[in-house]
């Protein structure tokens, strides 16, 4: 039998750990988007999540930690599967097309690589704008002091590159979770014929939610005019 | 409605191994609708033989009733043609129209490398039975029949699972030639069954090496393969593969 770290490496190992990852990543942007949508809330909820979030102390590392091994291990196994696919068929076909019926080829199968690289990319710009981002302090109704994340969420996104960019990388995420929802987990196994046409509609529509969810911010920021939108409540 | 119609046919053609290959265009205005896919190019060999200016074109079969694998060919881009459930011999000339362009290659896959113009050597299937394909009996005299009590639920499900040929299409479809479906469905028959348990873990991680060994790509879940499957396998095959090695590999005890 080969060891723990072998069968990892195998076909089937590195395959579970995409899903397991995946999985991770799904269950994380669910909170991401929870607290995203603070921002129509009260004055203060937006900053008070945020401030809470990072008022965890060791415990925020360890977290932040586990997600970025996440990320990496994700993006390194889906690399890898993608550069292998290169070698297992050297010469391709002149003509190849899709026999539909049970299959689930479709733009977002065939474009994980793609729009997977695009996100990675992203993410390094998404945590240096925000986790890193320069921003005035606030007081919390609490009496603490806190980054003011809202007031640097809505100056960024009335930047229009900001605004479409981030709605386009969202589209691109949507993307990513339709067919990585239902394969995550086929992945992990959870596949029975009974259930599969229903786990990918409902993989489809979390998918959907998800990109409507996080793109509408940057959008309605953008045209609503930021502290003037009627949705947000700035001091 | 005329007996015969024309088809021009786009066919890969390649000297030997690693030599380079290209596609040949030829007209056949001789065919039938009731010809099978592979009678059709039978009629264009008998042509080229006539013709006596080139080689005819080589290509597999054995059984043509759609049971042996043997017959393979990717048919305008899909393995063993647009018909649902049907290899290549079954595909009959009228599924096709007058006038229709059809482009055929082989099977594509470092895997299952060109011996000669259409036919490819699939013998890396056979080293993945080999590595566990395979139950355990009892020499001596043939036991009597159901002594072992299965459940029909099970038998059937096996069944389904055993119906796979080997033919390779699912590696031909998918785009990561991935031999997963056909792993998978060896496994999912044989491990479910009473007489394949003693070996299911040996069986379940040797298969898995040995598929991987081969050159065969990873699996994306992409679903294609069940889609060009001749026995309509479902890859369920797989994520019950995936299951099998994740249960032998983290309480394997075998050595």
């Amino acid at each position: 039998m080969p060891s723990f770290s072998e069968a990892l490496k195998s076909q089937v190992g590195r395959k579970v750990l995409t899903g397991v990852t995946g999985v991770g990543l799904i269950i994380f942007i669910i909170f991401h988007l929870a607290t995203n949508l603070q921002v129509f809330g009260d004055v203060h909820a937006f900053n008070e999540a945020a401030h809470a979030l990072e008022s965890m102390g060791w415990l925020l590392y360890v977290l932040e930690a586990g997600l970025a091994i996440a990320f990496l291990l994700h993006a390194y196994v889906g690399i890898s599967i993608w550069w292998n696919r290169r070698k297992a068929r050297p010469e391709g076909y002149e003509k190849y097309q899709s026999k539909g019926g049970p299959s689930h080829m479709s733009w977002a199968s065939k474009s994980m690589i793609f729009t997977g690289i695009v996100l990675l990319v992203f993410l390094v710009i998404h945590i240096d704008t925000f986790k890193f981002g320069a921003t005035d302090m606030v007081m919390l109704p609490g009496g603490e002091e806190a980054r003011d994340l809202k007031g640097l969420m809505i100056s960024t996104f009335q930047q229009p590159l900001y605004a479409f960019g981030y709605t386009a990388v969202m589209i691109l995420l949507g993307f990513h979770l339709g067919h990585g929802f239902w394969s995550a987990f086929t992945s992990l196994t959870m596949k029975h014929n009974k259930y599969s046409a229903l786990m990918y509609t409902v993989g489809v529509i979390f998918a959907m939610l998800m990109a409507v969810g996080f793109l509408f911010i940057p959008l309605y920021i953008y045209f609503g005019g930021g502290c003037e939108a009627a949705l947000i409540q700035c001091q | 409605m005329a007996d015969t119609f024309t088809v021009h046919l786009k066919i890969w053609r390649q000297d030997g191994p690693d030599q380079p290959g290209k596609l040949v265009d030829y007209t056949l205005d001789k065919v039938n609708e009731h010809m099978s896919f592979l009678e059709m190019l039978d009629v264009l060999n008998e042509e080229i033989v006539a013709e006596g200016k080139e080689e005819p074109i080589e290509f597999d079969y054995d059984c043509r009733e759609g049971i042996c694998g043997s017959c393979n060919l990717v048919i305008n881009g899909q393995a063993h043609g647009p018909k649902d459930m049907t290899c290549t011999c079954q595909l009959h000339m009228r599924n096709f129209s007058d006038g229709d362009t059809i482009v055929i290659e082989p099977f594509r896959a470092k895997a299952f490398p060109v011996i000669k113009d259409l036919v490819v050597d699939r013998s890396a299937f056979d080293r993945i039975i080999e590595a566990g394909g395979y139950v355990s009996v009892k020499t001596g005299s043939a036991p009597d029949a159901n002594s072992i009590p299965i459940d029909k639920t099970v038998a059937d499900t096996a069944f389904d699972y055993a119906t796979c040929i080997g033919c390779g299409a699912c590696v031909a479809a998918c785009p990561n030639s991935s031999a997963s479906l056909f792993t998978g469905a060896k496994l999912a028959h044989l491990n479910r069954l009473p007489q394949g348990e003693p070996e299911r873990k040996k069986r379940t991680v040797s298969m898995v090496d040995q598929m991987e060994e081969e050159g065969f790509g990873d699996c994306s879940n992409y679903a294609e393969c069940e889609a060009v499957c001749p026995k309509g396998i479902s890859i369920s095959a797989i994520a019950e593969m995936r299951r099998n090695y994740v249960k032998a590999t983290l309480a394997g005890t075998e050595a």
